[in-house]
């Protein structure tokens, strides 16, 4: 095995208090790494990447496990896995988009393992089920010995790979605020292969048409576009109020390239990102609303 | 908090108890531990699916579970497949039309083959449903179409002798004929 592994140790939780305590007692010397289904933060450390020395296993804390229907919202846990979203029924049927991340995050291996609390906490700009929650408007359940504080999806992402929690706070959840009526949903990540590989390009976006025909809610939400997930607020404006035509469909695709920075990497390229971006959008558009395509 | 854990879990079935650092990998256990070295280490970051075991019943990367995550699991390696010396219906299906090929990616294809057709039982699942299922485990030999044709082909000969013996054959539980997983392609 890897030497560097042998040495490291594992904090075991009772239960969530104790583990806030400790997580909050680790503050005063070297912070323990919260360890949930392991499939990032094992991918690091067999690279000889070693981002702690200490552990707190999250994964048998019953408290950050399964979804809860609380009328208004949808609870899901942190330790929720990918494979447990996508074969949720309630899920299935109000966030049809979440359900089609689920099913792209890795393989089937990845998604029995991986959850959505470590998604999040990853923080990565190519998270793929990022995007959805922040088209959801999802509201993030931070805990700490302090208690429970509410942040918005919107406010979570402060800058690259840097999310607007203390350090000593756990993501114990995800509420879901109710679908909004009629809107439709969609998702789409363009990778190097079908399956298992890191987005160059994730994309997801709601729409729903007022009586008179024009555009009433708009939300669009990349990543792997950006430093990080981002809400494409331009390409929103252009839609919104707009009866759907191919011409607004193209304002929109213009409008998406000031909303977005895209690096070169070593999965893609900028222009090859901008172009991509701008394809999903206008596929999302055509495919929620046929009209988008008339010219 | 110790540098030692003490781990007691099921492997292929029986109960054992090891000594290993607590994040020592699962498959590094199985291999350097139990002595089970059929299960393979390919790229160490989950995407080869090489080292592929089940971990109570579902696939999973070995090489990315913890020791302290396997307590109290039962896991299921490619040595557990067989009955003693008795190749599984699977195993014989890939010898039988090529589905080996050089051999490396087979542990973890096999288990990965297994945990799919545990979920189909009762019925054939198409090419295209075994393709995503099997998407997570890399061969980079000559192509997966061996591979495919060899899980089908193990799972009419289950089928056709679940027909044959129609006393023993179990009732299709609910839920077993949805596509799982790749229903989202």
């Amino acid at each position: 095995m890897r030497a560097a592994l042998s040495t490291l140790e594992v904090a075991r939780p009772r239960d969530l208090a104790h583990a806030l305590k400790l997580l909050h007692a680790s503050l005063g010397s070297e912070r323990l790494v919260p360890l949930a289904g392991g499939t990032d933060l094992f991918v690091t450390l067999n690279s000889g990447v070693v981002p702690g020395r200490r552990f707190l296993d999250l994964g048998k804390l019953r408290e950050l496990r399964g979804v809860r229907d609380q009328g208004d919202c949808l609870v899901i846990g942190a330790l929720t896995t990918f494979s447990e979203i996508r074969e949720h029924a309630l899920v299935r049927r109000r966030y049809p988009a979440l359900v089609a991340a689920a099913a792209e995050i890795g393989a089937w291996q990845i998604q029995n393992r991986g959850t959505l609390g470590g998604n999040i906490a990853n923080a990565s700009p190519a998270g793929d089920s990022l995007p959805v929650l922040l088209a959801l408007e999802a509201v993030v359940h931070a805990r700490s010995v302090r208690g429970t504080r509410e942040v918005p999806f919107t406010a979570l992402f402060r800058g690259y790979r840097d999310l607007a929690l203390e350090p000593d706070e756990l993501i114990a959840a995800v509420s879901l605020p109710p679908p909004p009526a009629r809107a439709k949903q969609f998702f789409r990540k363009v990778g190097t292969r079908r399956a298992q590989s890191i987005s160059k390009v994730v994309f997801a976006g709601l729409l729903r048409l007022g009586r008179d025909g024009r555009v009433d809610l708009a939300r669009v939400a990349l990543g792997s576009v950006a430093p990080v997930t981002l809400r494409a607020g331009r390409a929103e404006h252009a839609l919104l109020g707009a009866r759907p035509s191919a011409a607004v469909a193209a304002a929109a695709r213009a409008a998406l390239l000031e909303d977005i920075a895209p690096i070169d990497d070593i999965r893609s390229d900028r222009e090859y990102r901008r172009r991509v971006s701008g394809n999903v959008l206008e596929q999302f558009l055509r495919v929620v609303e046929p009209r988008f395509a008339r010219r | 908090m110790s540098a030692v854990l003490t781990l007691d879990f099921t492997v292929n079935g029986k109960r054992r108890r090891m000594h290993v650092p607590p994040m020592k990998r699962l498959l590094d256990v199985l291999r350097e531990d139990c002595g089970l070295t059929g299960t393979k280490e390919g790229c160490g970051e989950g995407e080869c699916g090489a080292c592929t075991v089940l971990m109570d019943g579902v696939p999973v990367n070995s090489c990315l579970v913890p020791a302290v995550q396997a307590a109290g699991v039962k896991i299921v390696t490619v040595e557990g497949l067989a009955k003693g010396p008795a190749l599984s219906v699977l195993q014989r299906a890939f010898v039988e039309r090529g589905g080996t090929q050089c051999g490396s990616c087979t542990p973890g294809i096999l288990v990965t083959a297994h945990a799919l057709l545990q979920r189909t039982k009762g019925r054939v699942p198409g090419d295209g449903e075994v393709r995503v299922a099997m998407a997570g485990n890399l061969c980079r030999c000559t192509g997966y179409q061996m591979i495919v044709n060899a899980v089908r082909a193990a799972a009419r000969e289950t089928q056709a002798s679940a027909r044959k013996r129609p006393a023993r054959a179990a009732k299709p539980k609910a839920g077993v004929a949805r596509r799982k997983p790749g229903s989202g392609r």
